[in-house]
């Protein structure tokens, strides 16, 4: 069926396949932003955005008027805004830098991606293959090391806005990006000091956590989130600090710093660095669930290959590997999509920390939390695996 | 295609090394720096060297050029002393110069690599004997290198504690 697929060059078909992820991350991205109103306006109890609408949707009886009420037309409406709004470059920045920060903030957000693996599928003989633009054997490292690249684009705001709030903010994002990257790394050492367990071919690839998270039985299903919770609970700490999002959100805090690097940013500009932060999150969350959320798994305890054996009872075409890869697609992008709603509820429950505060949490306590959360799973998986 | 893209990783990667040492403004120059690293990281994807890669890209790219340009912007160092090639500096620059012609000389006639290494290795196994390595035979080289970080952690401590102390007494 998809035989002429395979017959177009190998470099075309790896930019195709690139392009097809990126016109998924980019528009969720964009969705993001009007999520977040939406559930800032349900948690406030308030009915949110619900006005923008196209006339020939209005005209379908009851969906229309659901859609409007849901504000999904709101999103076309904002980017239509960013588009057409002028595009005004201050007359006192550094010209250059200024228009190289917004995309400085895009490539590593989207760069990241490729290493990620989004779902798998059972081949003839029932081999586990991961659905992801590169199966990287360093996975975690690749993440780690490109969205480290993304401090720039906050660097090079900040500077070359030449005013000094955006100043200010990128010093404080600079400062903050760095300290927790610490924690961070150190908090997913656990997890794969774990899963390279002696005689298995060592690896720091995702899909290989989430196949060390379907195994049978009660210790092999168990997803990491709960046989190592302090390990996840700093990793979400960290990767709240590393998004800037709001307890964190001391980089663009608007009370004290009035916007912060994108200050004197506005249109499309302005936006970009919007889609990064959202893309960020995108990537931060799906991390988080295969290494602690149990990747494409459905329930824990109950692997992929399970579920698909249960459906297959009743469904003829169950085993197809396409529906098992889209299946799994499916699975994963709904937790990654819950993890969101969770960044987003945490931003409304939880007030901000001052900037001295978040120092004080990244290098007093969550540091050594992290350090002494090593050595004890160190210990524990040398005594358990030796 | 792979030779293609070596010598595109090649060239852009010599540029931007000489834009780190002509240019003039601090901030170009570490950008310059920044994209070089990046540069030779695509070099060491070329190579199949993915770890190496990808650690030069979070320590070096991700962290400590990020802490110079942070240094450059804070300090606003402009190239307003220009540093001429006089007495000291130039014998310095030359002798420099001369190592380092020496270095690529001895590798380039010597040829040092005398086997190949196992490169049909998978990419994990290759991790794996990695890190086998760095905690067998490369176990002092290790520790000394780590020693030295840990020297160079308390100097920046006791530095940093002595302004504090200074600035109490006053």
């Amino acid at each position: 069926m998809f035989d002429f697929y395979f017959e177009i060059p190998h470099v075309i078909r790896l930019i195709l396949q690139g392009l097809a992820v990126i016109m998924v991350i980019f528009p969720i991205a964009g969705a993001c932003s009007m999520a977040e109103r939406k559930v800032a306006a349900w948690i406030q109890d308030r009915p949110g955005p619900n006005r923008a609408t196209v006339p020939w949707v209005a005209w379908i009886p009851f969906l229309g008027k659901f859609l409007q009420r849901l504000g999904v037309f709101h999103v076309m409406a904002d980017g239509g805004k960013m588009m057409f709004k002028e595009d005004s470059l201050p007359g006192h920045v550094n010209k250059f830098y200024f228009v190289l920060a917004p995309i400085v903030a895009m490539i590593p957000a989207l760069t990241t991606v490729v290493a990620v693996p989004f779902g798998a599928y059972f081949d003839a003989a029932g081999k586990l293959i991961p659905l992801g633009l590169a199966p990287l054997d360093i996975g975690m490292l690749a993440v780690f090391a490109v969205s480290s690249l993304g401090v720039y684009s906050a660097i090079l705001a900040g500077w070359a806005s030449n005013s000094k709030y955006p100043f200010l903010g990128s010093v404080r994002a600079s400062a903050q990006l760095i300290s927790y990257e610490l924690s961070m790394t150190l908090a997913v050492l656990p997890v794969f000091l774990w899963v390279n367990a002696p005689g298995t071919e060592g690896t720091m690839g995702f899909a290989r956590v989430v196949e060390f998270q379907s195994q049978p039985g009660f210790l092999g299903g168990m997803w990491f989130g709960f046989l190592m919770p302090i390990s996840a609970f700093i990793f979400l700490v960290a990767l709240f600090a590393e998004t800037n999002r709001q307890p964190f959100d001391t980089v663009e805090s608007e009370s004290d710093l009035v916007g912060s690097f994108h200050t004197e940013y506005g249109a499309f500009k302005w936006g970009l660095f919007f889609v990064a932060e959202y893309s960020h999150m995108i990537v931060g969350s799906a991390v988080f669930m295969l290494l602690f959320g149990g990747g494409w798994n459905p329930l824990p305890w109950v692997s992929l290959a399970t579920a698909v054996d249960i459906l297959g009872t009743f469904l003829p075409f169950a085993h197809a590997p396409l529906f098992v890869g889209i299946l799994s697609i499916a699975i994963f992008m709904g937790k990654v999509l819950a993890m969101i709603f969770f960044f987003m509820w945490v931003r409304w429950t939880l007030p901000r920390f001052r900037y001295d505060q978040v120092m004080k949490i990244g290098w007093q306590k969550l540091l050594p939390l992290s350090i002494a959360n090593l050595l004890f799973y160190a210990i524990a998986i040398a005594l358990i695996q030796k | 295609m792979a030779q293609f893209l070596f010598l595109l990783f090649a060239i852009f990667t010599v540029l931007c090394a000489v834009g780190v040492v002509v240019n003039k403004n601090a901030v170009n120059a570490s950008i310059c720096l920044i994209l070089c690293l990046v540069g030779v990281a695509g070099l060491f994807v070329q190579l199949d060297a993915y770890l190496l890669a990808f650690v030069l890209l979070l320590v070096y790219a991700g962290a400590v050029a990020a802490l110079f340009l942070f240094i450059v912007m804070l300090l606003d160092v402009q190239g307003k002393e220009t540093f001429g090639l006089r007495g000291f500096r130039t014998i310095a620059g030359f002798v420099a110069f001369a190592l380092l012609l020496a270095g690529i000389g001895s590798v380039a006639l010597k040829g040092q690599i005398v086997s190949s290494p196992p490169v049909s290795l998978a990419g994990g196994a290759q991790l794996k004997l990695y890190a086998y390595q760095l905690f067998t035979t490369y176990l002092l080289p290790v520790q000394i290198i780590g020693f030295l970080l840990l020297i160079s952690m308390l100097g920046v401590i006791v530095l940093s504690k002595k302004h504090e102390i200074a600035e109490d007494t006053k």
